[in-house]
């Protein structure tokens, strides 16, 4: 074994060092701390991923080298790490971009703890990408849902501890399906590590034993997932978590939290259960339906909504829809699809909300009428950082999401009947709709009112901005190097 | 059907559990009776597990008199795994209490719809 295939492993082990070690830290030697892990997270991935990449395979990482059933294990490939590069840029990027906003708001005595938070959400995204194990999974599942509580309630006032309340309540729920999802599993197959199971349960389908705990041990798994996403029509706590809690928590919370357990439940479809199996147990189908409920009511409520931040939140809620929808065609393309929406809307999330709290310091708030108007001449960088981002999410050729739209049109062609007509009348009304709430937003943003008072953001809200800008463009300039990438490391995911 | 559920009565009973954890979690507005359908609901989960790893006739998993074949022992991972899970529980139970405490000296009420219509009127 190279020293490189150590890497996934020392970097979990050594966020979870560093929370430790963060709690005890005076605020400032944590915060420094907390970005210092995540750089170097951040370097160790881009080796690993160089490393998969020029071995064209994924390997297996014995923890402790104890062979299964006993052991632990962790599986890495090419999809794994890029997506935990491109997932640990956003994160750094929000942390940075947000500290000195996010800092003023959180009582300095106890900052130290929020960077705790931000270490436990890094450790669990990572733990979810790399694990090869059901349970292990569980148990991360619970420390990110513990770990985005407390990011969502660090500003404790009455309203981010009613947003952290009912955010606990629907992902706990979300939790115990999950939980009760895997118990089925293994009473069924008598594994935990995901490829053992994919042996085993290929082997029910195929002498048709076990259906129903089959079929109920994935829809389990798949609403416990969908629930803890922010999935239509469980989307009800998205609102109030995102708009109270601080913006580092709203920009981890919409591009990390949710992501690491879509990215769980397509690796479980993918690796554990087996796409054929799972295409006949007919889940896929409700979850096309929910995604495609989610895409539209989503977009619906963004309109309605009265301040940036809501219409972004409820703007997460359409492109979790975008996300299922992809998982709902049922074929390798639609989870490639998936997989490739879940990266670039987790840039282009972030980024909008960074751009809208600086926005939000140069107008004194970010009421849709009142506030944002003529944005762009108090605070430039911030105004084309949410320009481009509402411009991608409404799928302008030449940025990411406009791949995803390409894409998912494409499959659902490819695949036919009504998914085909649903998914291509979905993707029209919602890009109708994202033009009506993001294009006219990102407008007024260049509508000169009068004298404006220019102001200079902090430079790690700039290099912040930089790098999201960076980032997104290169996802979008760079989709098709970047997608055959993926496609690459998706061949030998499963 | 009836006999086949009998036959399983700890998965029967763990299910029926669930379904009472579930709703009482989901449908009760009283935070402290939604932290306890969360326990009975985690609780019958460790339940179903810990009966999959039990088998009649067989010993709890410590080598005694130097026996070490498979058979004459139960399975020892649901129990570790449900160890595991009393952790997970134990830890989300504590933080869940510890906001409802918060939140009753900020709303002085349990009930979660009074708590929201208030957080409401306050951002209002």
């Amino acid at each position: 074994m190279t020293l490189v295939q150590n890497f996934p492993a020392f970097c979990i082990l050594l966020t979870l060092v560093s929370a430790v070690v963060t709690s005890v830290l005076r605020r400032r030697s944590a915060a420094i701390l907390t970005g210092v892990v995540l750089v170097i997270n951040l370097v160790l991935n881009v080796m690993t991923l160089v490393y998969t990449l020029q071995t064209g395979e994924s390997y297996v990482y014995r923890m402790g080298h104890f062979p299964a059933p006993w052991g632990n294990e962790l599986r890495v490939g090419v999809l794994e790490t890029g997506t935990a590069v491109v997932l640990l840029l956003v994160v750094l990027f929000s942390y940075l971009g947000a500290y000195r906003r996010s800092s003023q708001r959180i009582e300095p005595t106890k900052y130290n703890l929020y960077g705790v938070m931000v270490d436990l959400c890094v450790l669990s995204l990572l733990a979810l990408i790399y694990t090869n194990d059901l349970f292990t999974a569980y148990v991360f599942i619970e420390i990110s849902t513990l770990a985005a509580a407390g990011l969502i309630m660090a500003k404790q006032t009455g309203s981010s501890l009613v947003a952290g309340v009912r955010y606990m309540i629907m992902n706990l729920l979300g939790s115990s399906l999950f939980l009760l999802g895997v118990v089925i599993l293994y009473s069924i197959t008598g594994h935990l590590l995901m490829s053992p199971i994919h042996d085993a349960v290929a082997q029910l389908a195929a002498n048709r034993e076990y259906r129903i705990p089959l079929d109920v041990t994935v829809a389990l798994i798949s609403v416990g997932l969908g629930m803890k996403s922010a999935l239509y029509p469980f989307e009800k706590w998205v609102p109030a978590a995102y708009s109270n809690a601080t913006i580092t928590s709203s920009a981890l919370l919409s591009s990390v939290v949710s992501k690491g357990y879509i990215f769980l439940l397509i690796k479980i479809y993918v690796r554990t259960i087996g796409l054929p199996v799972i295409e006949a147990l007919g889940i896929t189908d409700v979850m096309f339906v929910f995604g495609a409920a989610g895409m539209i009511m989503g977009s619906v409520a963004a309109i309605r909504a009265r301040t940036v931040r809501m219409m972004i939140a409820y703007s997460s809620v359409a492109q979790i829809g975008y996300i299922f929808l992809a998982i709902g065609l049922g074929t390798m393309d639609g989870l490639m699809v998936a997989l490739w929406h879940l990266l670039a809307h987790a840039a282009t999330k972030s980024m909008l909300f960074i751009s809208s709290a600086e926005i939000d310091e140069a107008s004194g708030g970010t009421h849709l009428r009142k506030d944002v108007r003529g944005a762009f001449y108090r605070s430039p960088l911030a105004a084309f950082a949410f320009s481009l981002g509402a411009a991608n999410l409404v799928g302008l050729p030449l940025l990411s999401v406009f791949v995803t739209k390409f894409m998912m049109g494409q499959t659902a062609v490819a695949v036919g009947g009504r998914h085909m007509i649903v998914t291509l009348i979905c993707l029209a009304v919602s890009t109708l709709l994202n033009l009506g709430y993001f294009m006219s937003t990102a407008m007024s943003l260049y509508v000169h009112d009068g004298e404006m008072v220019r102001r200079k953001p902090d430079h790690l809200v700039r290099f912040s901005l930089a790098g999201f800008l960076i980032l997104n463009l290169t996802l979008g300039l760079c989709a098709g190097p970047i997608y055959q990438m993926f496609l690459s490391g998706f061949s030998v995911f499963g | 059907m009836f006999s086949k559920w009998l036959l399983n009565y700890e998965e029967t009973t763990a299910v029926i559990l669930f379904c009472i954890g579930f709703s009482t979690m989901l449908f009760n507005r009283n935070l402290i009776k939604k932290i306890i359908g969360m326990d009975i609901m985690d609780s019958s989960i460790y339940l179903f597990l810990a009966s999959q790893g039990y088998i009649a006739g067989h010993k709890a998993p410590i080598v005694t008199d130097g026996v070490q074949s498979m058979e004459a022992y139960i399975n020892p991972i649901p129990a570790g795994l449900v160890l595991t899970g009393i952790v997970v529980s134990v830890s989300v139970s504590a933080l869940m209490m510890a906001l409802s405490i918060r939140l009753y000296h900020v709303y002085h009420t349990l009930d979660l719809d009074k708590i929201v219509a208030l957080a409401g009127r306050e951002e209002v």
